[in-house]
């Protein structure tokens, strides 16, 4: 992937001169290509990385996965778009295997998003069939370890 | 007998009269403090990667402790073959040509004693790693130390070669990409070097520990040069390349004769190198380029970062083309490397190392690792300015 890139999705916040100074290039040239990349999509958005154990009323990750049936025209777009529309569903994913969409869905409470369930995605006409896990803890997220503090073990100075 | 004055006269006189390492003494005063910032860390900040920790745990698992054949494990030779080849395309037979050494360190002392006799000259360059004087030393050999120059990027020259050879010399003693310089040498330095090793029958030592940490050009091993293989114990180990230096892992390539006198003295002295760290390092080889890769563009941008800081600050450092140090130019503040280092350490908290314990050369410069996370490396660059403000 483009370097400057992979440096912004480590940390989006970086100024501009310290991401030129890494990667040899003027502070110009790095807000250029980022307004490229935002202008053409290909950014989409810059997002902090919580870790919700650490916050008093963390909310609940619920992992579903949907059959549905494929429309002749569109095929799964159309379904997968009018499912991503519900603010309370937080990622959509196309898969291959035993089923065909993937949804992460935030709430505040397994009641909110068990009735999303069975009052918003079972009745959509094409969803066939679901299955529901509710997500216990996270670890790693975005490529980011959640526990902190990992001391460095290293001699101080060494030749 | 028991006071210690006596106790000291009894210890040999070579190891008597070396002096303690430079760093050494750096090191207890940065440990005395709290909150430092170091680069003055010459290993990686990485961990070994998890497929070679998991290769080690299995291999635990499976009950693997017991020694290895003196020369390491077949299967880890033969790899380590297929990897020198493929980097320099000179091969060396598994059987009698590798060695499996405990750390370059080991493989360091082993060719040194193979070959230097009481008297024997041992040419290398400094500022240089901080073994290879005591090392000649404890084999009663004479270390003739070049001194290299910012002039010449660091750069071992033809003529520095010619102004410090004598009818002693029986060895030369290369490391590049260089610590603590981040020095590396073209092509056509090898080359030159390579004509003058020939030409004056010596023994080449090359320490290419760093060989896969560079950042423009790719490293260009001598003993790719024809006539090299023949007089030239290559050197190289785990430690750096695959972030394992606590395995202390490490072998030598060289002709048969070579390898087997170094084999005896490794053989009575350390037996073989551990099994564990062995099949460690065999994994190692199955996915070394996608781990370095890895490593060395995270090592490439902080260099960047600290190079174009320095440059930012007026402190002028050679552009470092390999290892992960930057050998930082401070000599027109009016101080000597380690009064520099001491200040800076007590008054900013960052701990760099001083030139000169790489040699009497290194006046004038600290090195500066770039093995500390980015933002260590941030903060540190924000403290060295603003200190450098005061002088
Ligand atoms: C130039 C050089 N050679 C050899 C070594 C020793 O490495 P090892 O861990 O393989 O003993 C080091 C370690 O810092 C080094 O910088």
């Amino acid at each position: 992937m483009n370097e400057l890139l992979n440096l912004l999705k480590q940390n989006a916040l970086e100024s501009p001169e310290n991401l030129a100074k890494m990667l040899g290039t003027s502070a110009e040239d790095v807000k250029q290509q980022i307004t490229e990349f935002e202008k053409s999509g290909v950014i989409r958005a810059y997002q902090a990385v919580v870790n919700e154990e650490k916050l008093d009323s963390s909310l609940v990750t619920t992992v579903i996965e949907v059959k549905v049936t494929p429309e002749s025209e569109g095929g799964f777009d159309r379904i997968a778009d009018r499912i991503s529309r519900f603010p309370e569903v937080d990622s959509v994913f196309l898969m291959s295997g035993g089923f065909d969409l993937l949804l992460f869905i935030k709430g505040r409470t397994m009641h909110e998003s068990f009735s999303f369930v069975s009052d918003k995605l079972s009745i959509m006409p094409g969803v066939t069939s679901t299955a529901t896990h509710f997500m216990m803890k996270t670890y790693k997220q975005n490529g980011i370890v959640m526990h902190t503090g990992d001391d460095d073990e290293r001699l101080k100075v060494s030749p | 007998m028991n006071d210690s004055k006596s106790l000291h006269s009894k210890i040999a006189k070579t190891v008597r009269d070396i002096p303690r390492s430079g760093i050494r003494d750096f090191f207890e005063i940065v440990s005395s403090r709290e909150g430092v910032i170091s680069l003055g860390i010459g290993e990686p900040d990485f961990v070994t990667p998890w497929h070679i920790r998991e290769a080690a745990s299995l291999a635990l698992d499976r009950g693997m402790t017991s020694y290895t054949s003196n020369m390491g494990l077949l299967s880890l030779r033969r790899g380590i073959s297929q990897y020198v080849a493929k980097k320099t395309n000179i091969q060396y037979r598994p059987e009698d040509e590798v060695l499996v050494t405990v750390g370059v360190s080991e493989g360091l002392d082993l060719a040194i004693r193979a070959l230097v006799e009481p008297g024997d000259e041992v040419l290398y360059h400094e500022p240089s790693y901080v073994s290879y004087n005591p090392l000649i030393q404890f084999a009663y050999g004479v270390p003739v130390a070049i001194q290299t120059k910012k002039e010449n990027g660091f750069r071992l020259t033809r003529q520095d070669l010619e102004e410090n050879i004598s009818d002693k010399t029986k060895v030369l003693l290369l490391n590049y990409p260089n610590n603590p310089t981040g020095a590396i040498l073209s092509k056509e330095d090898v080359e030159d070097i390579a004509a003058f090793a020939i030409e004056h029958d010596l023994i080449v030592l090359t320490d290419e520990i760093y060989d896969e940490l560079t950042y423009d050009q790719e490293h260009f091993s001598i003993i790719s040069v024809p006539g090299m293989r023949e007089r030239t114990i290559y050197l190289h180990g785990f430690s750096k390349a695959w972030a394992m230096t606590g395995w202390r892992m490490g072998f030598t390539c060289a002709p048969p004769e070579l390898t087997e006198a170094m084999m005896k003295i490794h053989q009575y002295t350390m037996l073989c190198a551990p099994i564990l760290s062995q099949e460690a390092s065999l994994e190692a080889l199955k996915q070394a380029d996608t781990d370095i890769a890895y490593m060395k563009a995270e090592y490439k941008k902080r260099r960047n970062y600290i190079h174009a800081s320095f440059e930012e600050m007026g402190i002028p450092s050679i552009r470092p083309e390999g290892a992960f140090y930057a050998f930082a130019d401070i000599s027109k503040f009016g101080m000597t490397a380690k009064e520099f280092a001491l200040k800076l350490l007590d008054e900013e908290n960052v701990a760099c190392v001083p030139g000169t314990a790489f040699g009497k050369c290194g006046e004038g410069f600290i090195r500066c690792s770039y093995a500390t996370s980015f933002d260590d490396i941030k903060e540190a660059m924000v403290r060295i300015a603003r200190f450098i403000e005061t002088l």
